[in-house]
């Protein structure tokens, strides 16, 4: 599990995160939502790492990744996987190389045994095969699934993933999101999903957290989030005509 | 003004020279930096080497109009200018907007990527990973690639020297073998050396630090390559107050 204690983030005059506490569950999907600028991936840069907050602390089953230097928190890194929006895959690395990256970086298996996990994890994100090619010949959607593989490659406890859908097509963004959710529950993966894509919202959100203007404004799950009457959160989720409509009909 | 990036540069170069992750990747990553920097930039130091030394000798045969001063005068300035000067200064400005440019614009890349980001998020020091094999390259290739520059300078000046019949072959030869001081070797590789850090780092920093997108990694390549020149010639400056 993973708690998040007022989390405060300012950039120069912006106060972005203004006291966020939530709890993270284990073996779960955990969605951050919110509209563009309300702090979603900052707060998801504070839990990593790649922002330090001002205030707050972060804590990963009981240990507090804020209090730690660099060198010990290595140990919590080695245990996250993460997907960038942008995927993030080397340019420089094939496919293979890429998945091996970490592998290579933080075990001593000999060669045969990673290539063996390369594998795996590429199955596993249904791209066996792909081994060689590089980042500028796949599709979008491929390099999601080459983005999860990286990820799940060092069998991580926590998975973080940032805008999964973006720039892909409904049917790919489903395959994504199943994608993540099988992987949560198959290997019992703290997940933490930012997104404000609605499809993602309905079918992996298992627990949500709903920011605006930098505060957790909301949390429930996915069979919740249709029946409040939060107003903040009401504009959110039915902004889109179609979910009007899905409203109206039911 | 100057001490907030000067500080951030210090911070990041202590970063860069923390204990490695694993030395055997380090040392994979080395040797292709060396095989980019030192053998990717071969032909055009050559180039820039052979004309070099043929521009300094023509020019330094127009000056000498004494019948009092012996030709072979054109060797030894060659020779010695080549050395102090023109091969480790001029080598290094082509090589900051060659081998600079191109560092800035890589780390750059990676940063606006988010694959600097992800090198953080796996527990790899990214600065270390990214920065230190370019810089152990480039201070063991660039100081290498001054001494095939000297020698081609020389190599140009005695061919564009007895081509054009401003001294002879003879002449010139025992210009470049009189008086040598070995000492304005060692002063030239100090300068390379330096050199060869000054364009990886300067480089690394404006890559590294680099927020944005395309436009802002084009903006950090071309601020690496200004300010590692006007670096390169300021530290010449204080090498040869401090060593000569």
């Amino acid at each position: 599990m993973i708690e998040v204690k007022n989390i405060h983030k300012t950039f120069g005059e912006n106060h972005v995160l203004r006291g966020i506490s939530a709890d993270f569950k284990e073996g779960m999907c955990n969605l951050i939502i919110g509209g563009s600028g309300s702090g979603k991936t900052t707060l998801l840069k504070c839990m990593v790492g790649l922002h330090e907050p001002d205030e707050g602390s972060v804590i990963y089953d009981d240990r507090d990744f804020t209090r730690m230097n660099f060198e010990t928190r290595i140990e919590i890194r080695t245990e996250i996987g993460m997907l960038f929006q942008g995927s993030a895959l080397f340019d420089s690395m094939n496919v293979e190389e890429n998945i091996m990256f970490p592998l290579n970086m933080f075990t001593d298996k000999p060669r045969k045994e990673k290539l063996e996990r390369v594998n795996f994890c590429l199955e596993r994100v249904n791209l066996a095969g792909k081994n060689k090619l590089f980042p500028a010949e796949l599709s979008g959607g491929m390099k999601k699934r080459v983005g999860i593989a990286r990820a799940i490659a060092m069998n991580p406890k926590y998975l973080f993933v940032d805008e999964p859908n973006s720039g892909l097509d409904p049917k790919t963004s489903i395959v994504i999101d199943d994608l993540i959710q099988e992987l949560t529950e198959e290997y019992k993966t703290t997940t933490i999903v930012v997104t404000h894509d609605m499809n993602s919202v309905m079918g992996i959100g298992e627990n949500i957290i709903f920011l605006h203007e930098g505060q957790k404004w909301w949390e429930g799950s996915n069979k919740e989030i249709s029946n409040t009457d939060n107003q903040e959160l009401n504009d959110f989720v039915f902004a889109s005509k179609f979910m009007r409509a899905l409203q109206k009909n039911k | 003004m100057i001490f907030h990036p000067l500080g951030k540069y210090i911070l990041l170069l202590k970063a860069a020279f923390r204990r490695p992750e694993k030395w055997n990747i380090y040392r994979k990553e080395i040797f292709h930096e060396m095989n980019a920097i030192g053998v990717g930039s071969l032909g055009i130091v050559a180039i820039i080497s052979i004309f070099l030394g043929a521009v300094t000798t023509v020019q330094t045969a127009f000056q000498l109009v004494s019948d009092f001063i012996p030709k072979s005068v054109i060797g030894l300035i060659v020779r010695d200018s080549t050395i102090l000067e023109l091969s480790p200064t001029i080598s290094a400005i082509v090589l900051a907007g060659k081998v600079g440019s191109s560092v800035a614009s890589q780390i750059g890349t990676m940063r606006v990527t988010e694959q600097i980001d992800a090198l953080e998020i796996m527990g790899i020091n990214s600065p270390g990973y990214l920065i230190l094999p370019k810089i152990i390259a480039a201070v063991t290739t660039i100081p290498l690639l001054v001494i095939i520059s000297i020698g081609l300078s020389i190599f140009g000046g005695y061919l564009a020297g007895t081509a054009s019949g401003a001294v002879t072959a003879q002449d010139f030869i025992t210009g470049i073998t009189t008086d040598f001081i070995p000492f304005t070797f060692t002063v030239s590789m100090v300068k390379a050396v330096i050199f060869a850090f000054i364009i990886t780092t300067v480089s690394a920093y404006q890559g590294f630090y680099t927020s944005g997108g395309a436009l802002e990694v084009g903006q950090s390549s071309t601020k690496a390559v200004v300010i590692s020149c006007i670096a390169i010639l300021f530290s010449d400056y204080v090498i040869a107050q401090l060593l000569l």
